[in-house]
Parts: structure tokens; C-alpha cells; sequence
């Protein structure tokens, strides 16, 4: 039972982050350049990267419960949605990527666009002069300037993914095999006394959080070496 | 034929300044903080956001700047090219990358044949496979400007580029550059604060001052009180 929860939550935390990039990535190039290349409209950028942190200071049951009712046979977008796929979102694991793509979503952004910023203007207004386009901008220069925060812009939102608990419950409920992943077996056992199982459910989530720190502490390490040398 | 009429504020700094540079090689020459870089960003297409007023730029009578008609050319249609006081050279791109980004729409080939063309003119063609961390400070600037001058830009702005390199290399490397801006018909804008540079050039100098023009004409003539000044601190040496 644990190894489908463990496969389960591998394949959702898989998914959700590599959706998470492909759109986090544009975005938080499109809030740098876009305060570089149009300082008028900051108010703008600002807004609209207040609304990509929202979820982390929303709680999880909230954004669960939004999320429930929006892909819901309650709403017209719901019901659209359960149109177009032949199912309805909710209580299925499609409905759990779209839940974890929107709760993980700050924790992709933010340490990119905080690594997109970092790269010197001066590169930047280069790139510009040279007829460079805002997509080559964010692939020639910030994507290679900015590895380590990729690295953790991925990591972050894998993590984040895997231990999530409140999101899925509301929006996935417990269905073996389709959306109990391992945060949700561990809820289980606990409640069941079963500690035994719940210490080796426990023990999975920590390995794999350690190994993932592990491995951008030591790329972290890797890096400073090279900058010392 | 470049024509401005710059009116800019940055912080508490106020630009204001008008000029009509007809000469092939122009000087603006300053103290630090007179107000050079901004001109130079102003007039590459940068910080359009601090113009005021009546600010416009016209380059061979097409304009690229006028705030009031709401004409905002962006830097990379200008055909400017720019060399900054910092080279800012792509840092994970080797030498010959660098200045290869700028020739995008050019075949391999022919793009392969500029890149080497250009480094061999600023004498830099030994360092075409290093990346920028591996160059020393005149490398790197002469490497800034192989990229800029790849493109072939019809005006060239240079912000005291040749500050990290030898007397005798920086003279070698303008003497080069001039012949080459000469021979494709570039019109160059240089800052500088160093009155041997200036004069060196034997161009016509803007004299900035606390972001205003102070004079404007031949360098002997602008410059003859600095000169004065250094020709005596030469016969006190």
C-alpha cells in the first residue's frame, strides 16, 4: 500500500513540477524584464506577482475548498471541463495536478524571479542592444545565469508537492491508487493506530525531502568552490 | 548627423543638455558625474523614463527619441552599437559567442567570418575560445568591443572603454578602431575624462558640466584651459 502511495506521489509531485517550471519560468522572466524594459507599468508586475504568492498565505483547506467547487459540478467551468474530459476534475488526479500546480505555484516563482533579478542590468541592456527578443533574453541569459535557482525553483516545488495535505484531501479526497498519496496513507494509519506503518510512511517523506536538500546544498557547495578557485 | 535636445531627471541629477554632432568622431568629455553616461544610455535608447518635456533625438533625420510626439525607438532598432565602462560580457558564452549573439540573422558562415574578422581587429582573436572569467580587464573590454562593433551599427557610443587597458594598447586600439569607423562610415560619440584622450582624438568635444554644456567646438579650443593644466603639471614633473 505504501509503495502505491509512493508511486502515486512521485508521479503528482513529477508532473506538477514540471508544469510548474514550464509556466514558472516565463512568467517571472516576463515580472524582471518587464520592470526592466517598462518601469511605468510597475504597478502592474507587482499585482500580478501578489497574485501568484497568494496561495502561500492561503490556507491549503481554502484553496482546496475554491478549487472544489470551481471544477465542481456546482460551476459552468466545471461542468465545461467534466464536458471536455468525460470526467470531472475533482476526485481525480488531473484534479490533483491542477490543485498542486496553483498551491506549489509561489514556491517556483519566487526563487526565480529572485534569481532572474540578480542578473546584472547591465547584461540585460547588452542583450537588448544586441536585438535580443524577451523570450532569447530569458533563454540565452537568465535560464544559464540562474541555474541554482532553477535547481531550487524545482526541488521547492517537488517538495512541496509531495508533502502537501490539506489541497488534496479537499480537492482529491482518499481514493487508493488515484489520489491518496503519502501525506494522506500517513493520515490514515495515524488514525487507525497503526503506528508501525505510519513511522515507515514518515520514514519515506523524510528521505526523500533530505536527499532533495541534500542535493541543492551540495550543488550550492559545488558552486562556492568553483567561485573561490 | 546626430541631433538631441535632452531634458532628464535621475534622482536629484538634471540632465539638460542640446547638441548637433555632424563630425565622425565626437568627444564628451567631463568630470566623473557630469552627466556622460546618462547622455550615452539616453541616446542608446535606455532610461526613457527619466525624460521630461520637450526630449527628442534625431539620427541622420530619423527620429529616435521625441517625448512629445510619444516616438520611443526601442535600443535595438536604433543601429546604435555601445561599449560600456563595465564590458558586461555574457558570462557563460565564450569571447567568439559574445560577439556572435548580436549576428543572429547572419548565416553561419557568415557570421563565423565577422566574428573572427572583428576580434583580429581589436586583437583579440587568440581569445576566442576563453569565457569572460578567464580575461583579464582590457581583454574583456576589447572583447565588449568586438560585440559591438559586429553588428556594424551606423553610431557607435562608447562610455570610456579603454579605461583598463596600457597607454600604448588603448592608443594602438583607437588608432585601429578610427580606421575602421572611418572605412564604414560610422559616426562615433565617445566620454572620456581623460584630457590626453581627448585630445588625442582631435575630434570636436562637448564639455559637460553638472549636466550641462559647458562649451562645444574643436578639441584645442574647448579643451586649451586643460591643456594648459597639463602641460603644466607635465614641466612640474
Amino acid at each position: 500500500m505504501e509503495w502505491q502511495a509512493f508511486f502515486l506521489t512521485l508521479r503528482l509531485a513529477t508532473v506538477t513540477t514540471a508544469i510548474l517550471l514550464a509556466a514558472a519560468i516565463p512568467l517571472s522572466a516576463w515580472l524582471v524584464l518587464g520592470r526592466a524594459l517598462s518601469p511605468r507599468a510597475a504597478g502592474w508586475f507587482a499585482a500580478v506577482e501578489a497574485l501568484a504568492t497568494l496561495p502561500v498565505v492561503l490556507p491549503p483547506t481554502v484553496l482546496g475548498f475554491f478549487l472544489l467547487v470551481l471544477l465542481g459540478p456546482r460551476t459552468a467551468f466545471g461542468r465545461g471541463i467534466a464536458a471536455l474530459l468525460g470526467h470531472p476534475l475533482a476526485f481525480s488526479f488531473d484534479g490533483l495536478v491542477v490543485g498542486s500546480v496553483i498551491y506549489s505555484f509561489p514556491f517556483a516563482v519566487q526563487p526565480l524571479v529572485a534569481g532572474f533579478a540578480a542578473i546584472p542590468s547591465s547584461l540585460v541592456d547588452a542583450a537588448r542592444l544586441l536585438g535580443a527578443s524577451p523570450a532569447r533574453m530569458t533563454l540565452t541569459l537568465l535560464v544559464p545565469g540562474a541555474r541554482r535557482s532553477l535547481l531550487t525553483a524545482g526541488v521547492l516545488a517537488f517538495l512541496h508537492t509531495v508533502g502537501e495535505f490539506g489541497v488534496v484531501l479537499m480537492l482529491g479526497g482518499d481514493i487508493p491508487g488515484s489520489t491518496r498519496t503519502l501525506s494522506i496513507l500517513l493520515y490514515n494509519q495515524v488514525e487507525n493506530f497503526d503506528y508501525a506503518a505510519a513511522e515507515r510512511t514518515s520514514a519515506i517523506l523524510l528521505t526523500l525531502s533530505v536527499l532533495a536538500l541534500a542535493l541543492i546544498y551540495s550543488k550550492a557547495q559545488k558552486r562556492g568552490a568553483r567561485s573561490r578557485a | 548627423m546626430l541631433e538631441f535636445e535632452l531634458n532628464a531627471w535621475r534622482g536629484s541629477f538634471h540632465l539638460l543638455v542640446a547638441g548637433r554632432f555632424g563630425a565622425e568622431w565626437t568627444v564628451l568629455f567631463g568630470p566623473s558625474g557630469a552627466g556622460k553616461t546618462t547622455l550615452l544610455r539616453l541616446l542608446a535608447g535606455f532610461d526613457q523614463e527619466h525624460l521630461r518635456g520637450f526630449s527628442r533625438v534625431t539620427f541622420n533625420e530619423i527620429p529616435l527619441t521625441d517625448v512629445e510626439r510619444g516616438v520611443h525607438v526601442a535600443p535595438a532598432k536604433r543601429a546604435i552599437g555601445m561599449v560600456a565602462q563595465q564590458p558586461a560580457l555574457f558570462p557563460h558564452l565564450s569571447a567568439a559567442a559574445n560577439v556572435a549573439y548580436g549576428l543572429q540573422k547572419l548565416d553561419r558562415a557568415t557570421r563565423a567570418r565577422r566574428v573572427e574578422e572583428m576580434l583580429d581587429l581589436v586583437g583579440a582573436a587568440e581569445l576566442a575560445g576563453l569565457r569572460p572569467h578567464d580575461l583579464s580587464g582590457g581583454q574583456a573590454q576589447r572583447v565588449a568591443l568586438a560585440r559591438a562593433l559586429a553588428p556594424e551599427p551606423k553610431l557607435l557610443l562608447l562610455d570610456e572603454p579603454f579605461s583598463a587597458l596600457d597607454g600604448q594598447a588603448s592608443d594602438l586600439l583607437l588608432d585601429r578602431l578610427k580606421t575602421w569607423v572611418r572605412t564604414h562610415g560610422v559616426q562615433t560619440v565617445a566620454a572620456t575624462h581623460d584630457v590626453s584622450d581627448a585630445l588625442s582624438a582631435g575630434a570636436e568635444v562637448l564639455l559637460l558640466r553638472e549636466g550641462r554644456r559647458a562649451a562645444f567646438g574643436p578639441a584645442a579650443e574647448v579643451l586649451a584651459s586643460e591643456r594648459a593644466r597639463l602641460l603644466d603639471r607635465l614641466g612640474s614633473a
